[in-house]
């Protein structure tokens, strides 16, 4: 099974496709852009549609999906963790 | 792929995939005489509106080419036209009958509601049984003119709905079609991505142009960001966090290889197949009507949350790749590629399911939103009337 997709291998967050992603799970992400896979451990629980960390980035740090700048880390967050609105936020606006 | 569609062929020449005939307002005073003839001809649609009285400037130029352009639309056979006085009602009609079809209007003052609503009724009669008559020919591909905007975007939205138009728009490209995709704000992020999809520097200045406008919009009104509106509340519970990942995902609806050949204003008609951007609102209802009143015949709307939305006169076919909202909402999907995201099906054979669907539609397949009732009718307001 498919837990999250990213689109480019460079992307610093993927997005869980499935329902009932929870804290301890091991996750099979999938690269759209290669169609191969990735495996992570997820930390937290994760809604569907919402994206897990790949990897541990501090404040500041610029968040990359589909290859591209999508906004900034406005607190701390670690591999495996719930990525969203807590934790980052638009460089627009 | 197949190569014709059986659609309604129109006095101007262009084809269109319904066949209404609508009762259009000018203004809001004439909803009642519209919706009253509506429900006296069977047959007839009545497509009330909450303005039209006061607008002036551009927001008035802008009201006038929406209100004609729908009642232009191929996917509309004829129109009755109701204001509350016949100026403007004039103005409507005339606009509507340059392209050769059928259009009567009726102007309130000095009858009132229920001589208006007598001769209208009549109009709507006749029209209703000469439109009943009109018959479905072999149209080629390239005649069919398709927009696209998306709503209750999320996160699938990105890697599996909007491919999947992106793949369809990629195909329906190389075959001639017209096709359009706006959302102004909603390239914020992304505008750069744009500028090596634009057919000429004069296209990229000319988007931009439209890109920077929307954007000092924004930057008049805002209040400390747009974060309560742009992402939405519900593309946030989706898992959108910011403009610029929602603006990616936006972006995934051209595909990777058609090109940008025009940038049209709102409700502007474009003067060539290829694929148009057009300056417009992310509302759902408010860009949908607009491409209606461009002249698009088929609408694709993916969508990740769940959006409902409908137009009265353009077909909106929904592709969702989101499991969930496939599954809690499925009387509102019409295409469901939620199989991308577990490898089940590749996005070419997505986008196939997709063109398969419009073919379907083109030919008379009511969409989920026809049949579920959706007629969204929204004008784009620039500004506070006089």
């Amino acid at each position: 099974m498919i837990h999250c997709v990213l689109h480019d291998p460079n992307d610093s967050v993927a997005v869980v496709v499935v329902e009932n992603v929870k804290a301890g799970m091991k996750l099979t992400g999938l690269i759209l852009d290669e169609n191969r896979t990735i495996e992570l451990a997820c930390v937290q629980d994760i809604p569907i549609g919402h994206k897990v960390a790949l990897k541990d980035m501090p404040v500041g740090a610029t968040v990359i999906k589909y290859g591209v700048d999508i906004g900034k880390v406005v607190q701390p967050i670690r591999q495996g963790e719930h990525a969203h609105v807590h934790n980052i936020k638009t460089k627009r606006w | 792929m197949q190569k014709t569609f059986s659609g309604y062929r129109r006095e101007n020449g262009r084809v269109g995939v319904r066949n209404h005939v609508v009762v259009l307002p000018v203004d809001d005073l004439s909803n009642a005489a519209a919706e009253a003839v509506a429900h006296n001809i069977k047959g007839a649609m009545a497509i009330p509106h909450p303005y039209g009285r006061l607008q002036f400037g551009a927001d008035l130029d802008l009201h006038f080419r929406t209100l004609i352009g729908t009642g232009a639309n191929p996917n509309v056979a004829a129109v009755v036209v109701i204001g509350i006085e016949d100026q403007w009602t004039k103005k409507v009609v005339d606009g509507i009958a340059a392209t050769g079809k059928p259009v009567a209007g009726f102007g309130i003052e000095l009858h009132g509601d229920h001589d208006t609503i007598m001769r209208a009724s009549r109009a709507a009669r006749e029209f209703v049984q000469w439109a009943s008559e009109k018959r479905r020919e072999e149209c080629a591909l390239a005649e069919l003119w398709v927009s696209t905007k998306c709503g209750e975007s999320d996160t699938t939205s990105g890697c599996g709905a909007n491919p999947t138009v992106g793949n369809a728009f990629d195909k329906l490209y190389d075959a001639g079609c017209t096709l359009v995709f706006g959302e102004t704000s909603e390239i914020t992020g992304g505008e750069k991505l744009l500028e090596a999809r634009c057919r000429t520097p004069e296209v990229w200045q000319r988007f931009m142009f439209m890109f920077d406008r929307y954007q000092d919009m924004i930057n008049r009104h805002k209040t400390s960001d747009l974060s309560d509106s742009q992402p939405t509340k519900g593309n946030i519970a989706g898992g959108l966090t910011t403009i610029e990942e929602k603006a990616l995902g936006n972006i995934q609806k051209i595909g990777r290889r058609c090109v940008i050949d025009g940038v049209i204003d709102k409700a502007e008609v474009p003067t060539g197949p290829g694929l148009w951007f057009m300056d417009s609102s992310s509302a759902a209802a408010e860009m949908v009507t607009l491409c209606a009143a461009s002249g698009y015949v088929v609408h694709f709307f993916p969508t990740g949350q769940g959006n409902v939305i409908g137009n009265p006169i353009l077909p909106v076919i929904k592709i969702c790749a989101n499991p969930r909202t496939v599954r809690t909402m499925s009387e509102h999907v019409d295409v469901d590629t939620s199989g991308l995201l577990q490898r089940e099906i590749t996005m070419d054979q997505a986008g196939d399911r997709l063109i398969d669907m419009m073919f379907r539609t083109a030919n008379g397949r009511l969409t989920a939103a026809e049949a579920l009732g959706h007629r969204e009718f929204v004008l784009t307001r620039l500004y506070e009337s006089a």
